[in-house]
């Protein structure tokens, strides 16, 4: 699966790399003024823009240009709202111009997923443990094998099946992620113990299905059942392009994952290390890494989550630059070749390790099994993952 | 008026249950102000419509609040937030217009030194550029009942509020005595100068006397507040119901006066106080102490991060990563200055949102917690 073992930094190294990283993140943090509040309003400006435009034209959806045209700009409306506005505002990036249009914790994105559990689950789980096998429950959001380190199962066979149908509905895949559902398989957790969280959902995904699919398609009189298509049809686009830019974000060739006892008492040094290396970009235009929510530097993005994304493009030429003095490889790609990396790996886990370790761990953040026999006991892992660092240091504090 | 009626129609229907089931998640607001930004459905926004700079330091601006604002009590401050350089700051400011005329609210910022809201304001305030408001806040106003007799005084920037209320006593045709006191550097440094005078000439019960600091003699008063300018007005502060603001020098005077009389049931102050912030050098701990605002809790704050220190406090504040990363710990600092741990950079602005995982309090610091 990994290329070429990344070389081995020391731990005054892995410091120095960390205060390089950090110098630039000072830099930023104290030029963030006006450039980045105009860019986030102008960014909102259009996704508003859009949305009312495509919406408008969508009421006229009896007639196919409208409805093309309304289709594509809710679409991207859509698209705009969750990646580069919702997910880059509720990072925080924004919250330093104490505008509670763009505050991290008031924001709510055009998602059935409420933006309080994608604040934990995203936040917090995933960017804390990126990709740390058992705690990033973004290795496969509980449904999908994504690496040979969690054990196979006959259930795994529908992997790529279960890959397409979470593209296609990837906001309610987001909106039940924070449920941890396999814990209820565990016995970890009960369903009462979800019952606050599932209401939340409910109360969201109501008001976000009650607007798409009746009142602006009945607002439309005859022509309801062309809105509602409409609709459909910009929930799924954004759906799917969702999907393939967060899988392309972690899960392209040459990406890593972690075991836990490789990252305890980790330095800043060692943190910064094991997001550069679980992370991977995409190669594009400015559009395109607009679009993106510039997640396209994924990198970037996971080294300085709190930064502006915006301002990731030119952060990248650094740190890139900073990656090849210490040796460090720099997963970068167009989404073509990404994306299909992924797909390949989606499929090819679906199947048992063709020659591969067969003593693989337990997949800890088990997935949902078909049949509860098969249901082997977790075990701890013991696994020798790919060793990481020469030493442990201890963490700064 | 012709206006009225399509107004209130448009405000019924943007505030509709429709309306908002049509914008969820963001809202009607989100919408509409950006075509119209002084809209909302529930904020208090004001356009500037006009800017005068009376004085080398002074601005005024006449505002134009939205239809949520609710009118205020002469001597009540509003808090006002506007946006420098990305970030929104938000300040206190009483209104100097009469209480009576409710369209139109007139503020006056004095550019301070090392301040951010006025000196911007001073600089850049132009018609047109729209501020958001708090509705009215403060008991430093006139009671409804009006009292037979009024001493009014006020130094420097703190000639707004009581400014305030001699306008809205004249506009209402208050009957009883008024004596304005105001202190000031010179003549050139008050920004009401034309308009105290004015309404002095206009009407008999208002005595204004002055006070110029730097130009001993040319005022009705020498030199600062004491005693004898309380007779050369006139005044009898047993009889009049006394309103005063200014900075901490008049206000101390003005105090003392009232208490060897016995008289501070009859004295209202409002103090005008810059917010004076820690003066950090070093990444030396400065001692002080950490409230708690929304819990009631208080502690004495160590150099440990603030989320540590709340909970030792027995508070259990949402929290994440405890790194600086995921922003669950978020929260507002109402009061007091903080140093961010990873980069030992001091803050002190009041209301900004901060990560209390990776702040330690700098002094006294009050959470929104």
């Amino acid at each position: 699966m990994t290329a070429t073992t990344p070389p081995q930094l020391t731990p005054e190294q892995l410091d120095a790399f960390g205060r390089e990283l950090d110098a630039i993140r000072e830099r930023v943090i104290a030029d963030l003024g006006e450039r980045d509040a105009a860019y986030i309003r102008k960014i909102i400006k259009a996704q508003r823009g859009l949305e009312i435009g495509g919406r408008g034209l969508l009421e006229l959806g009896f007639l196919p240009p409208a409805w093309l045209a309304g289709t594509v700009a809710l679409s991207l409306s859509k698209i705009l709202d969750n990646m580069e506005i919702g997910h880059n505002v509720m990072h925080g990036q924004y919250d330093w111009m104490n505008d509670e249009a763009v505050n991290g914790h008031a924001f709510e994105w055009d998602s059935a997923c409420p933006s309080e559990q994608w604040r934990h689950s995203h936040n917090y789980m995933h960017h804390t443990h990126t990709n740390i096998l058992g705690k990033d429950r973004d290795i496969g959001y509980g449904v999908l094998r994504m690496s040979e380190d969690q054990k196979w199962h006959p259930y795994y066979l529908g992997n790529p099946v279960y890959a397409a149908l979470l593209a296609l509905f990837f906001q309610w895949g987001v909106a039940l992620h924070d449920l941890e559902v396999e814990q209820l398989n565990t016995g970890k957790a009960k369903w009462s113990d979800k019952r606050g969280m599932l209401k939340d959902i409910w109360r969201k995904g109501r008001r976000q299905a009650l607007k798409d699919y009746a009142l602006f398609p009945l607002l439309a009189g005859p022509g309801a059942p062309f809105t509602f298509a409409g609709n459909l049809t910009a929930n799924a686009v954004r759906n799917v392009w969702a999907f393939m830019i967060i899988f392309c974000g972690h899960f392209p060739e040459g990406t890593q994952e972690f075991t836990e006892e490789e990252c305890e008492g980790e330095s800043r040094g060692e943190w910064y290390h094991r997001q550069l290396l679980g992370s991977a970009n995409l190669t594009g235009g400015q559009l395109f890494h607009i679009m993106s929510g510039n997640l396209s530097h994924q990198i970037e993005h996971h080294l300085f989550p709190d930064l502006p994304a915006h301002r990731y493009a030119e952060l990248a030429v650094e740190v890139r630059e900073i990656c090849e003095r210490y040796g460090l490889p720099y997963n970068s790609g167009p989404l073509h070749k990404q994306f299909g990396s992924v797909v390949k790996k989606i499929v090819k886990l679906a199947l048992p390790d063709g020659g591969g370790d067969e003593r693989a761990p337990e997949p800890v953040a088990a997935a949902p099994k078909p049949k509860p026999k098969a249901n082997a006991k977790p075990k701890p892992q013991s696994t020798p993952m790919r060793a990481r660092r020469a030493k442990r240091v201890p963490v700064a504090a | 008026m012709f206006t009225q009626t399509p107004q209130r129609l448009t405000r019924r229907v943007l505030g509709s249950k429709l309306a908002d089931a049509l914008t969820t998640p963001h809202g009607v607001d989100r919408y509409v102000e950006l075509v119209r930004p002084a809209f909302s459905l529930r904020d208090v926004r004001a356009e500037v419509v006009a800017v005068r700079r009376a004085t080398a330091r002074s601005v005024t601006l006449a505002l134009r609040p939205n239809d949520n604002w609710e009118g205020f009590r002469a001597g009540q401050f509003v808090r006002l937030s506007v946006e420098v350089d990305g970030v929104r700051h938000t300040r206190c400011y009483s209104p100097a217009s009469s209480a009576h005329v409710g369209d139109l609210l007139e503020l006056t910022a004095h550019a301070q030194p090392d301040g951010v809201v006025s000196p911007f304001l001073r600089a850049g305030a132009q018609p047109g550029m729209v501020v958001s408001l708090s509705q009215a806040e403060g008991d430093f106003a006139l009671p409804d009942e009006r009292p037979g007799q009024l001493l009014l005084i006020s130094g420097g920037s703190g000639i707004t509020p009581v400014m305030s209320m001699l306008r809205t006593l004249c506009h209402e045709g208050y009957r009883g005595r008024i004596a304005f006191l105001h202190y000031a550097r010179d003549e050139h440094d008050v920004a009401y100068r034309r308009q105290l005078a004015e309404l002095a000439a206009g009407h008999a019960n208002v005595r204004l006397l002055h006070g110029w600091s730097r130009q001993p003699g040319a005022g009705e008063l020498d030199g600062r507040f004491e005693r004898a300018h309380l007779r050369a007005a006139g005044v009898d502060p047993a009889e009049a119901l006394t309103f005063a603001c200014g900075p901490t020098g008049l206000l101390d005077a003005v105090r003392t006066t009232w208490a060897q009389d016995g008289l501070e049931e009859r004295l209202h102050v409002e103090q005008f106080t810059a917010p004076a912030p820690a003066v950090v050098d070093g990444d030396a701990h400065v001692a002080g102490s950490l409230r708690f605002a929304r819990s009631g809790v208080e502690a004495t704050g160590t150099a440990a991060p603030l989320l540590e220190q709340a909970e030792a406090a027995g508070l259990r504040p949402t929290s994440g990563c405890r790194m600086g990363i995921c922003h669950t710990c978020t929260c507002r600092k109402l009061e007091g200055a903080v140093r961010d741990l990873r980069t030992g950079e001091v803050s002190t602005a009041p209301g900004e949102l901060i990560q209390i995982c990776v702040n330690a309090p700098v002094g006294d610091v009050t959470l929104d917690i």
